[in-house]
């Protein structure tokens, strides 16, 4: 984590943050709300990835999938530079935010992570109260300047991810009381309360049971109309219920992107088809 | 994005993020501070090692010089008493002597000779003895001796006693500075490696001390608490961790286990006093009862670290030998012991590396003794190496002071001689699964 | 001397018992071990195992306990001249003259006169005894080891089940093995109550505990017993307390924060030079800490302070200054400091290992918020840590109030009550090394002061080490 060096930089995102929120009316569908070109990953001596290039849109859900170890989540953690607290990690080309390139020297990972908020495979809900779970986004950025503004936010985060109702009467509860799901969807909102452009989720229903995984399907096309979403599923026939577009990575390359229903009905690469029809992963 | 004019929405926006960046720096002032705690402490822990390390490396390492002189001593007959020769004063033939060699003579008070033998060793006069009573014809010619300086006349010669200190203050009086810087220019006193102290045990006069006897002495106990404790902790470690179904008795012991291991070890002294020296009569100050304190003392430790050891051979190895008929003792044998040794070897070599700087039991037992010899056998009285050091802190003579550091040395030396070897062990053997 | 070679005698049979039963049984089978339930080697160290184990297991006990049976012995037909000795002397009588007998340290006592007559009578009982036992030890193995053979030696055949019996004989030496563990926390426990109880009977527990005096003066003859001192230990659990809180006032940020940059600021190269050196810390022995403090620490914080003092003389602060001038070598600080530079590798290795033990997913989770390393290290990892820290810290207390060397080399020796950390103070642990150094007496209540002594260090040590462990294994539970 490079200590600021120009606070200018940051001001100039904040400011295209800014107008991306106040532009949201209009259609952008044709240009990625964040684009990638030739992103290689090296861990260490080892190459994860190789020259990536993909368009994720805004207002979507862009799926991710590939058979176990093909880079989609490698891909997923460039996107907010959680690559950076891996030592020894390099990572080449071009991921654009915005007109921005994220991984500018003079980029701060801290307020890029705050406008590209992440999910993770297991749910990992930190140690403290369901409320300090969700509060812990808006009060290390600073978002409200006193409690009702935190508690209002907090309410309005749970209520968007479909768990207000089940812990409104307990959130002094510990976080990890809640059942898988739940736990899940805390987690979402967690990453929703300090107003992210981007969520990433990297398995988000791998470690839960079919009901909890038809909830979070449900909330993950309900967010759809707010953010861009890019989801890497081990699930083909997940990817083909919740995405837009779908990209098919092997080998730490992207084989095949484009339309979800392009890429499941007819898919011009073989090794896709493969995939899909169940050949091989 | 567009680039209208300043609007009163636009100019909110702007303190707003000013705002945020105040924020931002405060956050990242905070995170500097945070690492800054962090390296500090690092750099203070560190610190603290080079101060020590550093400080007794200073105080110790002109211990390994000494200064010997070489003097012909005229052995005049009407000095020796051939029927009682140990009651001649040979320390006083060889000072007169010296003096002789300077073109002095004694004074009839003896002061001079007095002075004299102040900086010349004791040691010469028993050499002197010892050659006598081996060829009493000796008596009446010259011969030549050679031996330790005082330990203050070696600390001049190592410019730890300067002639500007006061003469109150200063250890030498003015004379006896002369005298030493004319031995030394006549050449008869040579510098060299200080061989004394590693050959000889403990003694009165600091510069015939040695470490000798106080390394043979940890050797021997060293030898007890391994033959005790390192079977014994692998077998129930062993037996813990393979054999031991899951009750409540098992737990018990694992408990206590873990317990023992942190109990104060002056515990582990009072144990061997009331037990060992008082039931059991094993001989006090003796390497076997150490050895036998300190082997009850590293079991909890031998004990935990070769369980992790045996934990680290994982489950599929056991399922296997089980699956292809051999038994549980032969599975444990045949694949767990040998997978576990190089992680069970070096838990112990560290273990004792332990005890042999361990102290405060030995106290107890009686080993604070002043023993000038090398310990013969495992039940004779002994001094070990740690002790030795805290006998000569409390000694008054400076020049003892300088061998305490020496012999601090010389306890680190061996240690670090073992963890070496605990080591070169995990790496050579060392297996990752 | 005649047990040893014993000893090797049955070794040598055992081997010959050996190699003996796997002939037999492979020539019952016919050469062909496939036809057997166990390996011929099983049968061998069967018959081996039978004729060697029972009479070394006599052998050893004969001469672990030889001296106590003799010794009883003699003690129940008491010479008139020795009967009428005190109890101490009587002791010292019958040891020299079992270690006579065997071997052993005599003491340097001279018996003449009756006394005399009494040692050379008792002297030519012992060696009776002695003897005796000896060759009635040696006869009664001899039988044992050719029963066992001859029980084992008919039981070997092709289908003898030999393996599954001799590893019940070694699963027993695993067992005897393990509760030597528990054997010696017995041991611990029934020498420390017995001798302190023996304390407790001339000097009152409530005394002990809440005087608040400790001046053990030597009782020089027998009948100054009662006058012999006072025996209130407050002031040593006071320093004791002092110098385990100045201990930890050095240790516990500097080791935590160690423990912190270690595991979530240092990169690898960083780690694996730091760490090992901590260990070099951690490793090197107390006397060193003890001869470090006494001679290095001791004269620069008094030369420091005695400076500092002279600058207040005359000044307001005269009487400040005329006490720093009197600051001495020994003082709390100085030892409660080199103690605490001590714990330093202690707490920052257990801590590495209970932050390292925090998921990474929660890292993970917080630094994808947006969260800065060190938000994350005291909102999330931390409060996730606390327990185990704390457990940590308890041991480090526990380490900090059962150090012996450097409080004996640089506290000093006066029991004072105080909580100033310029005056010298003396601990519990320090107490004990005192009265049991140097020539001592064993029955008197200053020898046995220092096992009541012991025994509360060991309780007050075990209760914060069973509370330390059992948090420490709550914690490791929670994020397995």
């Amino acid at each position: 984590m490079t200590p600021m060096s120009n606070p200018r930089s940051s001001f100039k995102m904040t400011a295209q943050r800014d107008d991306a929120l106040a532009s949201a009316g209009t259609s952008r569908a044709a240009v990625g709300k964040v684009s990638a070109t030739d992103v290689s990953v090296f861990y260490g001596d080892k190459q994860a990835l190789f020259d990536v290039s993909l368009d994720m849109p805004d207002r979507m859900v862009t799926a991710l999938i590939g058979p176990s170890g093909c880079g989609k989540s490698t891909f997923l953690r460039c996107i907010n530079r959680m690559n950076d607290t891996i030592p020894g990690a390099r990572v080449d080309g071009k991921i654009i935010l915005d007109g921005e390139d994220i991984n500018d020297r003079k980029v701060d990972p801290v307020l890029l992570r705050a406008r590209v908020g992440m999910v993770f495979q297991k749910p990992n809900p930190f140690p403290k109260s369901i409320f300090e779970n969700v509060a812990y986004g808006p009060r290390i950025h600073g978002f409200a300047d006193n409690k009702t503004e935190l508690a209002d936010i907090v309410e309005s985060s749970l209520k968007r991810a479909g768990l207000w109702k089940e812990v409104a009467d307990r959130l002094q509860a510990p976080g990890t009381s809640l059942s898988g799901g739940q736990q899940q969807r805390l987690v979402i909102a967690r990453a929703i309360a300090v107003s992210p452009e981007v969520i990433l989720m990297d398995e988000p229903c791998s470690a839960l049971d079919p009901i909890a995984t038809a909830k979070i399907e449900e909330l993950i096309d309900d967010l759809r109309s707010q953010y861009c979403i890019v989801i890497v599923t081990h699930s083909m026939a997940q990817a083909a219920r919740v995405s837009q577009r779908t990209a098919f990575f092997h080998m730490g390359a992207v084989v095949e992107a484009g339309a979800t229903d392009e890429i499941f009905t007819n898919p011009r690469d073989t090794r896709t088809q493969d995939y899909i029809t169940g050949r091989f992963g | 994005m567009t680039d209208a004019a300043l609007t009163p929405a636009q100019s909110a926006k702007a303190r707003a993020r000013a705002e945020s960046e105040a924020r931002l720096k405060r956050r990242y002032r905070a995170e500097a501070r945070f690492r800054f705690y962090g390296r500090a402490a690092i750099i203070l822990a560190l610190a603290f090692l080079v101060l020590l390390l550093g400080r007794i490396g200073l105080q110790g390492y002109s211990t390994f010089t000494d200064y010997r002189v070489s003097l012909p001593v005229q052995v005049n007959a009407d000095r020796v008493d051939m029927a009682d020769l140990g009651g001649s004063n040979f320390n006083l033939t060889v000072a007169e002597s010296a003096l002789a060699l300077l073109g002095e003579t004694d004074d009839p008070y003896g002061e001079a000779s007095a002075e004299m033998m102040a900086i010349l060793s004791g040691d010469m006069g028993f050499q002197i003895l010892d050659r006598l009573r081996e060829d009493p014809s000796l008596v009446g010619q010259t011969i030549t001796v050679q031996g330790p300086m005082k330990a203050n006349a070696s600390l001049y010669y190592k410019g730890q006693i300067s002639r500007d200190t006061e003469v109150g203050g200063r250890l030498l009086s003015d004379r006896q500075l002369d005298w030493l810087d004319e031995l030394r220019e006549r050449g008869v006193v040579s510098g060299g490696f200080n061989w004394t102290f590693l050959s000889r045990s403990d003694s009165t006069e600091p510069e015939q001390a040695g470490v000798w006897g106080a390394v043979v002495g940890s050797a021997m106990m060293l030898f007890v608490t391994a033959m005790l404790a390192a079977p014994i902790g692998v077998l129930a470690a062993t037996y813990l961790e393979e054999f031991a179904p899951k009750n409540r008795w098992t737990d018990i012991i694992e408990v206590n286990i873990n317990n023992l291991a942190a109990v104060p070890s002056i515990i582990y002294g009072l144990l061997g006093l009331a037990v060992f020296i008082n039931w059991l009569a094993v001989p006090r100050s003796s390497p076997l009862l150490g050895g036998l304190v300190l082997a009850l003392m590293s079991l909890p430790t031998i004990i935990i670290a070769t369980r992790s050891a045996l934990r680290a051979v994982p489950p599929s190895i056991r399922e296997a030998a089980l699956a292809v008929g051999a038994s549980r003792t032969q599975t444990v044998f045949h694949h767990v012991l040998p997978l576990a040794m190089p992680g069970m070897m070096t838990g112990v070599i560290l273990s004792l590396a332990h005890a042999l700087g361990e102290t405060a039991p030995l106290l107890m037992i009686g080993m604070v003794s002043f023993v000038p010899g090398v310990p013969e056998t495992l039940t004779s009285a002994a001094t070990v190496l740690p002790v030795q050091i805290f006998i000569w802190e409390n000694a008054s003579e400076r020049a003892f002071h300088e061998r305490t550091a020496a012999a601090i040395i010389v306890l680190l030396v061996f240690m670090v001689l073992m963890n070496l070897v605990a080591v070169l062990v995990r790496r050579r053997f060392e297996r990752r699964w | 001397m005649l047990i040893w070679i014993a000893l090797l005698g049955l070794i040598l049979f055992s081997v010959t018992a050996y190699a003996a039963g796997r002939r037999k049984v492979l020539s019952a089978a016919g050469g062909r071990a496939r036809l057997m339930h166990s390996l011929p080697g099983y049968h061998g160290a069967y018959l081996a195992l039978w004729t060697a184990a029972p009479a070394i297991i006599l052998l050893l006990l004969v001469s672990l306990f030889g001296a106590q049976i003799e010794e009883i012995v003699l003690r129940a037909d008491p010479p008139a001249a020795v009967s009428t000795l005190p109890d101490s002397t009587q002791d010292v009588f019958y040891n020299d003259v079992v270690a006579t007998v065997t071997g052993g340290q005599v003491s340097q006592t001279i018996y003449d006169g009756a006394l005399g007559s009494a040692f050379a009578e008792k002297l030519v009982q012992a060696r009776d005894i002695h003897r005796s036992l000896t060759t009635g030890a040696l006869i009664a193995a001899f039988i044992l080891a050719l029963a066992g053979a001859a029980m084992a030696w008919p039981r070997l055949s092709a289908d003898f089940a030999a393996r599954p019996r001799v590893e019940r004989w070694i699963a027993v030496l695993f067992l005897a093995c393990s509760v030597v563990a528990v054997l010696t926390t017995l041991g611990i426990v029934a020498s420390l109550v017995w001798e302190s109880w023996r304390f407790f009977q001339a000097v009152p527990v409530f005394e002990f505990l809440f005087g608040l005096t400790w001046d053990p003066q030597i009782a020089i003859r027998a009948d100054q017993v009662a006058s012999s001192g006072a025996f209130g230990a407050v002031p040593l659990f006071m320093g004791t307390f002092l110098i385990m809180m100045i201990a930890m006032t050095v240790a516990a940020p500097v080791g935590l924060f160690a423990a912190i940059y270690l595991s979530e600021y240092a990169g690898p190269t960083v780690r694996a030079v730091v760490k090992p050196l901590l260990e070099i810390l951690a490793g090197i022995p107390t006397v060193v800490y003890g001869f470090f403090a006494a001679l290095t620490v001791g004269p620069l914080f008094r030369g420091a302070f005695n400076s500092l003092g002279a600058q207040f003389i005359g000044g307001p602060l005269d009487g400040l200054g005329l006490y720093l001038m009197q600051v001495q070598n020994q003082m709390a600080l100085v030892a409660g400091a080199v103690m605490g530079i001590m714990l330093i590798p202690f707490v920052s290795s257990l801590s590495d290992d209970i932050i390292n033990a925090v998921p990474q997913s929660l890292r993970d989770g917080s630094l994808a918020m947006g969260a800065t390393r060190s938000e994350t290290i005291t909102r999330v990892i931390m409060p996730a840590a606390l327990p185990g820290v704390m457990g940590a810290l308890l041991l480090a207390v526990s380490r900090a109030v059962g150090e012996t060397m450097i409080v004996t080399m640089a506290a000093g020796l006066q029991a004072r009550a105080t909580f100033n950390p310029l005056d010298t103070v003396t601990t519990v642990t320090v107490q004990i090394v005192t009265l049991l150094t140097g020539d001592q007496e064993f029955d008197s209540p200053k020898t046995l002061s220092a096992f009541g002594l012991g025994l509360t260090l060991f309780l007050i040590t075990l209760m914060l080490n069973i509370v330390a462990l059992r948090i420490v294994q709550r914690y490791r539970e929670q994020y397995d």
